[in-house]
């Protein structure tokens, strides 16, 4: 068989498609001759500019859901289109909170498995072939569907670059939820948006990150104000957001965000293959971490072996001195 | 108020890890322990059975070998019987075979309330928890990081890239929950000498009726090949002698960007 058409699932926030859609558009566009976008929230309208700007020449479009979580209604409609005979060869989906609902919802509704943690994708005209990292990134492995078609694949982000490809706006057309009966009753009855100062986690060149050699919550000031300096964001390792120091969403790993930021600068963080999954791809890395034996070293450009108690703070008078 | 608690036993992450050469399975030998990001719905399910005024946990868990070590921490934490479906012919397993396996298991339960990781630490799909709910025809919430229990109705704080949604559904539901939920507690000497005389009730393939739609033949996707990742070099080391803050700013200094 061969790779004709792949849809993506474009997820976007604040009326964009976020960036982990335009990096699939652009590796699908590589991939096969036609490539779609699948959108939901109701902002379809105003996507369908950039969807086309960086290659889908179309759009399906599952609208306003009225408060439900993505995850059900999203899945159902494009159950019911492929059941309509419209058929992908392959979906692409973002890793993302409702990207692997959907998807997990998807699965069964196709009855078809799903390759997850995707950071490569290549395609020989028939078959695909996903790349993912394991053991912290040590080794890398290789993957293929033995299943029937589409195969779905769920993407890290920023494994691919995104580049526009120039194609104007794509058409929209609107896509029928199907009864979901008692699985689409997930309701969005309020949301919270934290105050957030400085760069986004995924998006800032320079990351901070602070892990359990800080030695308490409060500690994390440091990563904060250090972060702050330098106009970068604040990031953890999974040990501390355990412990509940700082929230989920600072987590940098295998389990939370992939940076690739200039500088990845890790405070008391000895380097756990969970955490380096998420950092090993920065281009540059400085540890501060008084175990001379700890593994983030191993992969530092810079690593300081000494307590982040002393360095930190006189770093951070050094930095405040040059004004 | 009646809870399923999914979890995983998995090779001790500390551990050095490999795949079989010839399988691309991750190898399981030696023991298995409970995955560490299970402890908190393990807490949090009896949070809320015991603020519900009663009701039992039960664990529900896959295996290919019979391991029940890590079952046994869930239960010294307090949960009351736990559900095993092991069986050679698992081995091999998907995210989606796994989840018909947990699926027809919960199913014997009926519970309110089914709680599972985010993800597992060792495999980390994160999709295993949406499929069940979906097989179970169940509405879910990911990404818990408050839950709450009221007038047949869950409530979840869920973690969103922008802070967090407020979401609620009506019972029964699957809810995952991220660490730091609930602070999980240290199983007690008393609760770890009980938890050798609860029941696990193990199960196999046929028991659930899924022969030939789990393992590797329901997995429908293979490793093609595993090879090492260009490694990267450590560079220079400083000890701290006091203005190793020095060595950090001139590095900051040549990436323009102080």
């Amino acid at each position: 068989m061969s790779i004709d058409k792949i849809w993506v699932l474009a997820e976007a926030a604040d009326g964009s498609p976020i960036s982990s859609t335009l990096e699939l558009l652009t590796q699908a566009r590589s991939m096969a001759a036609t490539v779609e976008a699948v959108t939901w929230g109701g902002d379809a309208a105003a996507l369908a500019g950039e969807l086309g700007n960086y290659g889908a020449s179309a759009v399906h479009d599952v609208g306003d859901l009225g408060g439900s979580l993505p995850g059900a209604p999203v899945a159902g409609a494009i159950a019911a289109l492929i059941a309509g005979g419209n058929r992908p060869d392959v979906i692409l989906v973002p890793t993302t909170y409702d990207g692997r609902d959907i998807a997990g919802r998807l699965s069964v509704k196709l009855d078809l498995p799903v390759i997850t943690n995707v950071v490569g994708l290549s395609s020989d005209g028939d078959t695909v072939t996903s790349e993912h990292g394991v053991f912290g990134g040590a080794q890398l492995v290789h993957a293929q569907f033995t299943a029937a078609t589409p195969w779905i694949f769920i993407v890290r982000a920023k494994s691919f670059t995104a580049e526009p490809s120039g194609g104007g706006a794509a058409p929209v057309s609107a896509v029928a939820v199907p009864e979901l009966g008692s699985t689409g009753t997930a309701t969005v009855l309020q949301r919270h948006v934290e105050e957030r100062q400085g760069p986004k986690l995924d998006e800032a060149d320079v990351v901070v990150s602070g892990g359990r050699g800080l030695g308490s919550a409060e500690a994390y000031a440091l990563v904060e104000e250090l972060a702050k300096l330098l106009r970068g964001a604040a990031g953890a390792s999974r040990a501390i957001v355990d412990a509940g120091w700082v929230p989920y969403s600072h987590q940098v790993g295998q389990t939370g965000k992939t940076v690739k930021p200039t500088l990845y600068l890790a405070l008391g963080i000895s380097g756990a293959t969970q955490h380096m999954v998420g950092m090993k791809g920065s281009k540059n890395i400085v540890a501060i971490n008084k175990d001379r034996d700890a593994p983030i070293f191993s992969i530092a450009d810079l690593g300081i072996v000494g307590d982040v108690h002393k360095v930190v703070p006189k770093l951070i008078e050094a930095l405040k001195a040059r004004g | 108020m009646n809870v399923v608690v999914c979890v995983k036993q998995i090779p001790d992450p500390a551990a050095p890890q490999a795949l079989d050469p010839q399988t691309h399975n991750l190898v399981r030998e030696g023991k298995l322990i409970l995955d560490d990001s299970d402890s908190y719905g393990v807490e949090m399910a009896l949070q809320l059975a015991e603020q519900a005024g009663g009701g039992e946990v039960t664990i529900v868990s896959m295996a290919p070998n019979g391991e029940t070590s890590g079952l046994r921490t869930a239960l010294a934490m307090g949960a009351a019987k736990a559900i095993l479906i092991s069986d050679e012919a698992l081995r091999g397993s998907d995210a989606l075979s796994t989840a018909k396996v947990l699926a027809k298991a919960i199913e014997r339960v009926s519970p309110d309330l089914v709680l599972a990781a985010t993800e597992s630490t060792d495999g980390y799909t994160g999709t295993t928890p949406v499929q069940v709910a979906e097989l179970l025809g169940l509405p879910s919430i990911t990404f818990a990081k408050k839950v709450s229990i009221a007038g047949g109705k869950v409530t979840v704080e869920r973690q969103t890239e922008a802070g967090y949604d407020e979401v609620e559904c009506p019972l029964p539901a699957v809810v995952t929950v991220t660490a730091g939920v609930v602070e999980p507690r240290y199983p007690s000497f008393k609760g770890i000498m009980a938890a050798k005389s609860k029941p696990v009730d193990q199960l196999t393939v046929a028991d659930l009726g899924l022969e030939g739609q789990v393992g590797s033949a329901g997995a429908r996707q293979a490793i093609t090949d595993v090879a090492d990742a260009d490694t990267r070099q450590s560079g220079e080391i400083v000890v701290d002698e006091g203005d190793a803050h020095e060595r950090v700013v001139q590095f900051l200094e040549q990436l323009k960007l102080v």
